[in-house]
Parts: structure tokens; C-alpha cells; sequence
């Protein structure tokens, strides 16, 4: 389990990472996802270029509507409170439950949605709070919803050259409500079956998401009706999941009623 | 026993709670292993493994560039192959090939070996070389092994098992009377064993001697000396195994590996230092694997929960070989004679089957076949329990073998040495608060269930001469040896044959020989793991160390105790008898020289010395058996809490006890470790650890995040308490509790787990304890209600 050879830069800005992904060279940021790949010999790159100490990707800035975290921010910076956290909270409780701390202290928020591990908490907890990702790559920059973001597992938007720089995440109203529940039966272990749940009356939104399907997340087409209760969280599930087992079925129900639970404070 | 109560008066001998004198070295990072070791000239071997479970080789291509430095079977001129056969009559013969030859038979066999300056370079050399296979259909299910249509792996056989056996005793004149027959199946997953450290050696060949020295991280090296010495047609005398600090063994390391033969063979044909360092993928997917069963077992019990007779059916999934030395059968061999567990019955019919199938041979994992065994009789007696509408302590009272009863001879002949069975139980009742529990369990209708569970096993350990023969291993254990010598300057030197990996022999050791001569134990060096320094073992595996290795030490102590005695008495000018060794001390009265001086004056002033002194002078070197060699039996009851989260199939440990009797122990807190440690693999094994299989016979699980051990957060807060009867058989009473702490969790997990579902009619009969598992249960259980 030793990598194959590859070459190593560490450029110093954005424009240096940029060349070397323009010649072929795969960006690293907390290499908790990849260094594992590299040992396997899954990941093969002859180029890696390290991202995570680039000044445009640590930046954090305040737009009108949210918050820019730089995609090199780690989860234990965000679970330390050491960006401002635009949903009062919610950001800081989600980085606090992955993996544990010495993966947190390195593992990146872009890394993790570039890397787009179907259980991984990011990756749900950014769908359901429709967030933006923030791409600068060969033909300029472009933001794309984090729904469109992730196309399958391990699968996203970006293309040959592409660097996520950003993650924009929207703040929520002031009477938003909020759920996030996840099984792992192991601290450290990646979800059986997750869900997140976001009511925000403000802005009209009503937003069931299931998380740890194998696949990119699902965004519950009748997630109003299952908020209002007028569809069960199971009736819905099942209906979301045709060709699931029963008991895959009753994980992924269970964590939606429970992530519904405490977004109505239950 | 020698001097008596040393260790009570000074607070260092037997039963001294003395802190690990080896813990220093390894909490600070200082222990020394394998991968910390490099040679002038060393070269890394990567092995091209097979990806496929069963095909023939058509070919094998070295690439253009580095060829040379690629080895198949071809290249290994004189070298044999691993075998290991079982004395059972009707034993099915195999022999491993080192490195594959014609034909692969496990995902991960190794097929050939490569050479480089480092591990990375090596791995990019085994990319190139290139396998023809001609893909052949697998045998993955080990029920399915021996159907007629089964592809074999052994061309030369009948069928796909080492060996069939039965047992019966009384069976069906004990059956005939029962008022309620329960069957059941049972299934325990096949594991990886996972020591910290894998497998891993330097093989150095020194052509001016002729000598091959292997550094191996192993438990046995006397065993693996003869078993590389045979492979590779060596006489004895030029091996030298030499075993530095090791991460932990579990069973795991007291297998030769084809990897060494084939190290030991380069190292040699190129006279450079071949080291080999196991990696966690070679580790899960083709190495480490055990403990894969399935029973089809019978219960015939009286109306009042009287255990009548048993009936079982078991097979063991021994996988592709029969491994060195303890062979494919030591688990079945088990299965037969230990099934009955510390109860008394009537009647025993047992038949087994060791088979073989497309995955890598299984090894004897900490606890070996007895954590299946008990698994399979604690469910069964709490399936019996809950027709009878008996609670699960009741039909453990009625049944338990009691301590009026000791010693007692079991239905196998199995020779029970003491103790007190129920009172272990009546202890872990209380402590677990059985009434609290069933209190809180009544009304409950949440989403979380609690359920209590219990299992009652006992640990023979020390296994002696007539049990190994009687099951037909090829190893079989005698006296065991130990050297006790004095140093010029007093110290006092220990030699043993076994080897310490985690079991705090350099602490406990050093305790009874404080407790046999008084020297203390800071002044004692151990000496393990080198057969050029220490007299043969078997080495270390079932629980033997604390009693075997214990008693040759306490022997050979107390033999150089009597030539101190001699000496310090002329020194004295009194008589031998008289002369009381102390703290350090020989004294007479108030009189007292030195054990320093009296060494002293053996090495370095013979002259002071009369001419009729001992010329054995201060080196004992003793042989020691137990009273009898049928083992000691150790036992234990487990208890657990746990609660059932009825949505997720979740399972949770809420409270945990063992009542262990460890006889005396020698030192109570790594008693405890022993126990602790042991019990966080059996909860491993109770609810986690699985290694799947497809039915190409591919492993699911490649790396530990596919393959689910303990983690800190998983091990509930434990209370251990002992019982302290001595063994009659032993040196100081002490019992083998090795593996103890394994064994009874799975049993005691997944019977609390059904009594938490048992007024949902849900019973899960298979580990590990899945959601998926225990929610198909649930379902199961709902179906059967509607
Ligand atoms: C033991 C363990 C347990 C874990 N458990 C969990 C868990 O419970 N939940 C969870 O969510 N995660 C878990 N993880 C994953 C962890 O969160 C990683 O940090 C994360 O998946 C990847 O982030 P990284 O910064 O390490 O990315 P890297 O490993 O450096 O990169 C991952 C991939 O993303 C690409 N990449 C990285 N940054 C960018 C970027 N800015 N733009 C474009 N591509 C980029 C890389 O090229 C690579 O392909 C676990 C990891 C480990 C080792």
C-alpha cells in the first residue's frame, strides 16, 4: 500500500495552482480522502498540486445573502468557531460529527464536496441548506447549486482544470428552523443513512434531504407535505426509494423522522 | 513451591499489583519492531497476490526491466511446501505451496515475490508482472462445500473437508426422555484478527556460518524455526528466529506464513537482507482471517429445564489450507469436546466437518473455537429457557456444574480442575442488578428496548501433552523450560521459551521469581524470543504463558535459589536448610550476605569456594508440568445491558460485568488488562466485525474503514470482579485467562439483545449484530405475529 510516484508542488497563489491544473496535476487539499486513494493505488495522478494553504481558498467573506468559506477551510476550524457561522450554529454542530479530530484538523470543506462521498456530511448538510459552489477553471468563474453540483457518487460538476474556491452558504431567516440527523453506529464511521430537514417560512422554503444513498443527495420532491404532516416521513421514503430493501428503507425513514423531530424542536 | 510468602510481606511477588516494567519502553515509543529495523543492504519484497479465489495458471510473465528481481514456485529450487497434518484418523492432506504453483485457491495467495530498494518501488514492480489465470468457480459458502456439484480445491480429494468427525455419548438414551426439543442454526462471521502491528521479518543470511536468521514478529519462534528449517531443507542448527518487540499476536503470529519461507529462500540465494512488512490490505484480504462457523444444534431439556442431551451439527470454514502448526482441524477438534461448556447433560451427539473453501485458511483467533462454541450453547439454553417460560439464570442454576461437584470430570472428559460455577453466576446477577433491570424492563413500549443477558463458559488453558495429542495437532506441548542464572553482579537472568507481545510476562515473570528467591523484580532481565538464547517452547498461544512459562520459572527459581542457599550458607557458616533468601538476602538469623556477593563470589572469588560446591554453579535450567496435563479451566460469567433502538436495529451496551476466576493471580491488574482487551475483540465480534465474501469468493473489505472494529467508544464502562480458587494443578494456583474476555461477549450481547426482542417474537442467531440483522428479525418476528 505505497503510492505510485507522483510529483509534488506547492504553489504559493491561485494562479500557480491553476497552471499546474491546466498541465494535469490533481489538487490535495487535506488529503484525507485522497492520500488513502493514493496508498490503494486508486488515485494515480503523476502531478499533485497542495491547495490547502492557498490565501484566495482560506478566505472567508460576508455577501449580502450569506457567507463565502474558503473550500480550504477545515472542519475543525468551523467546528472551533473560527469562521463565523451563518446559521447560528448548525455549520459548527455538522463539522463537530465527522469523522473525528484528526481527520476534522486536516479534512477540508472542498475536499469534501469535490470528493463527493455519498455519506459524507458535508455533502447533505450543504443540499439541504442550498448552498452555492463557487468554480474558477479554464473558462472563468461559475456558481452552481449544490444540487446540481453533485451528479452521482463521487461524481460532480467539476471538469479537467476546475477548482472549487468557494462554498456560499445563504443565511437563513430569522424564524429558520433546522434538522440534521445521521446513524453511525462507530464515531469515525461514515452514515448508514442521513437526512436533513430546513423550514425557513421567511424565505418559503421547505426542504427534505436524504443523504447516504449511494448516489448524490435527494432533494424530497414532496418535502412541504411531509413537513406539514400530511405524508409520513416512511410513506414518503418509500415512495422516494422504490427498489430499496426493507430495512435500508427503515434506516433512511428513521433518520428522516428524527432529523424532522428536531427541526420542530421535538 | 519455594520460599513461601515473599511476595505477600514485600508486595512484589505473586499477587502484587505491580505496574508493566516493559509499559515505559512502549509508551515512549521506544519498543522496537519490525518496521523499525534496516539493514546495511536491505532489500523489500512486495508479493503479486492472486485477485482471483480459485483459478489455474496458465502463466506467469516477468516484465523486461526488473525481471530478475521477480521470484515464482519456479525460482524456489529445494523448497517445500507448508504442511501440516492432522493425527485424526481420516484427515485430508494439503500441502500450502509457498508461492502459488499451478493453481490459486484464495483471493490474496501469494503468486509471486518481488525485490526492491524500497517497499514503493517493489509494489510498482509487482504491477508489471503479469498472471495468466483460466478462472475457476469458487467455493464461498461453507454449508455448500461438500455438495456433490462443489468445484474441489484439492484435485486429489473427495470432497471439499479436511476431516468429518462424530462424538456420541449417551445421545439417544438421554434424548428420549424430553419434554421440549429446541433447534436452532447459528452462524459466526469470519474475522480478521487485528494486532496493531501485522505480520512482518527480516530474513538475514550470514554465508560465512551458513546461518539464516529470521527477525519475525511471531509468537512461537521455536515452532517457526522448525517449520522454516523444513521448508527449506535447513538443519535446525542453522536457524535462528529471533522475535523483537511485537504488536500484539491474538493467535496470528504463531503462524508460519509462506511469506517467511519465501524471505528465508532469498535471502539466502541472494545474501542480502530481505524484509517483508505486512500491510493492512494484504492483512484483511488474504492473511489474517478466522472464526467462521455454523451449527445446527438440538436441545433436549426435562420440563424443568433439566439439560438432558445435545445434539449438533457443526461446520468449521477452514478455508483453502491446512495451516502450521496447529493444522485445519484444531477448531473442529474443539467444537466436538468443548460444545458442552461448564454444564452437566447426559447425552452428546456432535458431528463437525472442518472444510475447505476459496479463503484464506483460519486461524486460531483469542479464544479460538470456543467463542462460536458459546455462542451456540448460551442461545441455545436461553431459546430452551424462553419455551419454558424459565428465566435464563434458572436454567443456568439447574445445569451449571456445581462446586460441591469439583473436580469434576465432564461429559467429554473434560477434567473441570474447581471452582464454584453458579456462585459466578449468583455474583454477576447482583451486580448487574437483575431485579433493577427486569423492573425497568416491565411496560416498556418505546422505541429502545433494554434486555439483559448472560453466558457461562469455561477457558481450559494450558492445554497439556494428551489434550493436543488427543486432538490430533501435529504441535504438541511437553515440560516447559526455563533458565534462571545469576549475572556476576547479582542480577538475575529469566529464559523462557515463550514470548511476550502484550502479556506483561517481563512483569509477572520477574513477580515469581521474587516470589521463589527474593531477588527484586527490577533486577530481573528477561530473555524471550531468540531460539539462540532460550530453551524450546511451543512458544505462546492458549492461554499457557502464566502457568506453563510461570511454572518452569518458579521451578527453575526455586532450583537456583537452592544453589544460592548452598554457597550463601558456606559464606555464612551454617547449614543450607537454615539459609532464608529475602528481600534481596541470604540470611541466617541475623546474619546476611548478599545475593550480589554470593554471586560475586561464584563468578569472581572461587577461591573462597570449598571443592565440594555445586559445579552447576548459579544456572538452573528446569522442565515443569502442571499436577496434570489435562489443562486448567478457568471461567467466567459475562452480564450485559443493552439497549435495542426497535427503528434502527441499533444496539447499545448500557452495563457490563465479568465475574472471571482466574484462580490466584499473579498480578491483578493485568488480569484485568487481559480481560479488558479481550473484551473489547469479543464485542468486535458480537456486533461489528464481518468479512464478507461474494460468491466469486472476492473479500468485501479491503481496508478498516469496510472492516468495522472497537473503537474506545464502543466499550462500555466494565466492572470486573474475581474470584479467586486456586488451581490444584498449578504452581501457585494460578488459571490460563487469555482469552477469557473473548469468548463470552458475543453470547451474552446477542442474548440480552433477544430478550430485549423476545416480546416482539424477534430472535437474532447470527453475529455479528447488524442493523440490517436485527431489523430483519424485527420484521421476521412482526410476520410470525400477523
Ligand atoms: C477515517 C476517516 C473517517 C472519515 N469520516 C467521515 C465522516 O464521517 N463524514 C465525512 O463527511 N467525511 C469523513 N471523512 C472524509 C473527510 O471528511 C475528508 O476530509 C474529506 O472527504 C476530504 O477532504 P480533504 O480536504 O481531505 O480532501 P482531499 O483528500 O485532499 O481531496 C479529496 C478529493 O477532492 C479533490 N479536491 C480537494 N479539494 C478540492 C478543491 N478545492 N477543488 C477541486 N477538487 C478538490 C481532490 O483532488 C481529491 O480528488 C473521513 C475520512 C477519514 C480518513
Amino acid at each position: 500500500m505505497k503510492p505510485a510516484a507522483f510529483d509534488y508542488l506547492a504553489g504559493a497563489a491561485l494562479a500557480d495552482a491553476k497552471s499546474a491544473l491546466a498541465a494535469g496535476a490533481k489538487p490535495m487539499a487535506g488529503n484525507q480522502s485522497l492520500g488513502p486513494m493514493l496508498n490503494l493505488r486508486l488515485a494515480r495522478p503523476g502531478r499533485l498540486v497542495d491547495i490547502a494553504m492557498l490565501p484566495e481558498l482560506r478566505a472567508v467573506t460576508e455577501t449580502a445573502t450569506g457567507l463565502r468559506l474558503g473550500a480550504a477551510i477545515t472542519h475543525a476550524e468551523i467546528e472551533d468557531g473560527e469562521v463565523p457561522d451563518p446559521t447560528g450554529g448548525w455549520l459548527r454542530e455538522a463539522a463537530a460529527g465527522i469523522a473525528y479530530r484528526a481527520v476534522r484538523n486536516r479534512g477540508t470543506l472542498g475536499g469534501s464536496l469535490a470528493h463527493a462521498d455519498p455519506a459524507a456530511d458535508w455533502v447533505i448538510v450543504m443540499t439541504g441548506l442550498e448552498a452555492m459552489a463557487i468554480i474558477d477553471g479554464p473558462s472563468g468563474r461559475r456558481e452552481v447549486a449544490m444540487a446540481d453540483f453533485i451528479t452521482g457518487p463521487f461524481a460532480t460538476v467539476l471538469g479537467d482544470g476546475d477548482l472549487l474556491v468557494a462554498i456560499e452558504v445563504p443565511k437563513p431567516g430569522v424564524d429558520a428552523r433546522w434538522g440534521y440527523w445521521k446513524f453511525c453506529r462507530q464515531i469515525g464511521e461514515f452514515a448508514k443513512a442521513s437526512a436533513t430537514v430546513l423550514v425557513d417560512p421567511a424565505k418559503n422554503v421547505n426542504r427534505c434531504v436524504l443523504g447516504a444513498l449511494g448516489r448524490q443527495p435527494l432533494v424530497l420532491e414532496e418535502s412541504q407535505a411531509v413537513i406539514e404532516g400530511r405524508l409520513s416521513p416512511r410513506d414518503a421514503v418509500t415512495q422516494a426509494l422504490p427498489g430499496r430493501s426493507p430495512e435500508a428503507l427503515a434506516l433512511h425513514a428513521t433518520a428522516l423522522e428524527r432529523a424532522l423531530a428536531q427541526a420542530n424542536g421535538e | 513451591m519455594g520460599m513461601g510468602n515473599e511476595g505477600k510481606t514485600s508486595g512484589k511477588g505473586v499477587g502484587a499489583r505491580l505496574l508493566r516494567r516493559e509499559d515505559d519502553r512502549y509508551l515512549r515509543g521506544r519498543g522496537r519492531f519490525i518496521a523499525d529495523m534496516r539493514l546495511p543492504g536491505m532489500l523489500e519484497m512486495a508479493f503479486v497476490r492472486s485477485p482471483l479465489a480459485h483459478a489455474r495458471i496458465r502463466g506467469v510473465t516477468k516484465p523486461a526491466e526488473g525481471g530478475a528481481s521477480v521470484f515464482t514456485i519456479d525460482d524456489l529450487t529445494g523448497v517445500k511446501g507448508i504442511s501440516a497434518n492432522s493425527g485424526l484418523p481420516g484427515f485430508r492432506s494439503s500441502t500450502q505451496p509457498v508461492l502459488a504453483q499451478g493453481k490459486v485457491r484464495h483471493v490474496g495467495e501469494p503468486v509471486a515475490a518481488c525485490l526492491a530498494e524500497n517497499r514503493a518501488l517493489a509494489e510498482d514492480l509487482a504491477e508489471l508482472v503479469e498472471v495468466d489465470f483460466e478462472e475457476l468457480p469458487a467455493v464461498h459458502d461453507m454449508t455448500r462445500a461438500r455438495d456433490a456439484d462443489a468445484p474441489l480445491l484439492h484435485e486429489h480429494w473427495d470432497e471439499n473437508a479436511f476431516l468429518e468427525s462424530t462424538v456420541d455419548i449417551g445421545f439417544e438414551d438421554a434424548a428420549r426422555d424430553a419434554a421440549v426439543v429446541i433447534k436452532r442454526s447459528f452462524r459466526t462471521a469470519r474475522q480478521c484478527m487485528a494486532p496493531l502491528e501485522g505480520r512482518g521479518l527480516v530474513a538475514v543470511w550470514d554465508r560465512h556460518l551458513e546461518m539464516l536468521t529470521i527477525h519475525s514478529a511471531t509468537q512461537m519462534p521455536h515452532v517457526v524455526r522448525t517449520g522454516i528449517a523444513d521448508c527449506l531443507g535447513l538443519d535446525q542448527g542453522q536457524v535462528r528466529i529471533v522475535a523483537p518487540d511485537v504488536g500484539g499476536g491474538f493467535g496470528y503470529k504463531g503462524i508460519l506464513l509462506a511469506e517467511e519461507v519465501v524471505a528465508g529462500w532469498l535471502a539466502m540465494k541472494l545474501d542480502r537482507p530481505i524484509r517483508w512488512v505486512e500491510d493492512r490490505r494484504e492483512h484483511l484480504t488474504g492473511n489474517a482471517n478466522c472464526r467462521e462457523h455454523s451449527y445446527e444444534i438440538t436441545g433436549y431439556a426435562g420440563p424443568d429445564g433439566e439439560l438432558l442431551a445435545v445434539d449438533c451439527q457443526a461446520i468449521v470454514d477452514s478455508g483453502a489450507y491446512s495451516i502450521y502448526p496447529f493444522s485445519a482441524c484444531l477448531e473442529a477438534a474443539q467444537v466436538a469436546s468443548i460444545l458442552p461448556g461448564p454444564y452437566r447433560m447426559r447425552g452428546f451427539r456432535c458431528k463437525t466437518w472442518a472444510v475447505t473453501t476459496n479463503k484464506p485458511p483460519i486461524l486460531p483467533y483469542r479464544g479460538v473455537a470456543r467463542t462460536g462454541v458459546c455462542f451456540a450453547m448460551e442461545l441455545l439454553l436461553d431459546a430452551i429457557a424462553r419455551e419454558l417460560g424459565l428465566p435464563a439464570e434458572d436454567i443456568r442454576r439447574r445445569n451449571l456444574v456445581t462446586a460441591d461437584q469439583m473436580p469434576f470430570t465432564n461429559i467429554t472428559n473434560k477434567y473441570f480442575d474447581s471452582g464454584d460455577y453458579p456462585q459466578a453466576l449468583e455474583r454477576a446477577l447482583e451486580a448487574i442488578d437483575i431485579d433493577g433491570v427486569r423492573a425497568r424492563q416491565k411496560g416498556q413500549s418505546g422505541v429502545k428496548r433494554i434486555g439483559v443477558g448472560f453466558s457461562l463458559f469455561c477457558e481450559q488453558g494450558a492445554h497439556g501433552t494428551s489434550v493436543y495429542h488427543g486432538w490430533g495437532i501435529p504441535m504438541v506441548p511437553g515440560f516447559e523450560q526455563a533458565t534462571a542464572r545469576l549475572t556476576p553482579d547479582g542480577g538475575l537472568e529469566l529464559r523462557v521459551g515463550v514470548h511476550s507481545h502484550g502479556q506483561g510476562l517481563e512483569t509477572t515473570l520477574a513477580q515469581i521469581a521474587h516470589e521463589e528467591i527474593g531477588i527484586d523484580p527490577a533486577k530481573v532481565k528477561l530473555v524471550h524470543g531468540d531460539t539462540a538464547y532460550t530453551p524450546y517452547s511451543t512458544g505462546t498461544w492458549g492461554s499457557r504463558c502464566a502457568v506453563m512459562a510461570g511454572g518452569a520459572v518458579g521451578t527453575a527459581a526455586a532450583a537456583l535459589g537452592d544453589r544460592i542457599r548452598r554457597i550463601a550458607a558456606h559464606l555464612l557458616q551454617a547449614r543450607p536448610e537454615e539459609v532464608i533468601l529475602t528481600d534481596g538476602f541470604a540470611k541466617v538469623g541475623s546474619a546476611a550476605v548478599s545475593i550480589e556477593e554470593v554471586a560475586r563470589t561464584w563468578y569472581q572469588k572461587p577461591q573462597l569456594l570449598p571443592n565440594d560446591v555445586d559445579p552447576r554453579g548459579l544456572e538452573a535450567t528446569e522442565g515443569y508440568k502442571t499436577v496434570r496435563d489435562t489443562g486448567t479451566f478457568s471461567y467466567a460469567c459475562h452480564a450485559v445491558v443493552v439497549s435495542v433502538d426497535l427503528q434502527l436495529g441499533h444496539v447499545e451496551l448500557l452495563d457490563y460485568v465479568i465475574v472471571e476466576d482466574a484462580g490466584t493471580m499473579i498480578n491483578p491488574m493485568i488480569v484485568d488488562g487481559q480481560v479488558q482487551g479481550g473484551l473489547a475483540q469479543g464485542i468486535g465480534t458480537a456486533l461489528f466485525e464481518e468479512m464478507q465474501f461474494d460468491s466469486s469468493g472476492q473479500p468485501l473489505a479491503s481496508t478498516l474503514a469496510d472492516y468495522h472494529l472497537p473503537v474506545a467508544s464502543d466499550i462500555p464502562r466494565t466492572r470486573i470482579l474475581h474470584m479467586e480458587t486456586p488451581s490444584p494443578i498449578s504452581r501457585f494456583g494460578q488459571k490460563g485467562i487469555g482469552e477469557s474476555g473473548a469468548i463470552g461477549p458475543p453470547a451474552a450481547i446477542a442474548n440480552a439483545v433477544n430478550d430485549a426482542l423476545a416480546p416482539l417474537g424477534a430472535e437474532v442467531n447470527q453475529i455479528p449484530l447488524t442493523p440490517e440483522r436485527v431489523l430483519r428479525a424485527l420484521a421476521m418476528g412482526k410476520a410470525a405475529a400477523e
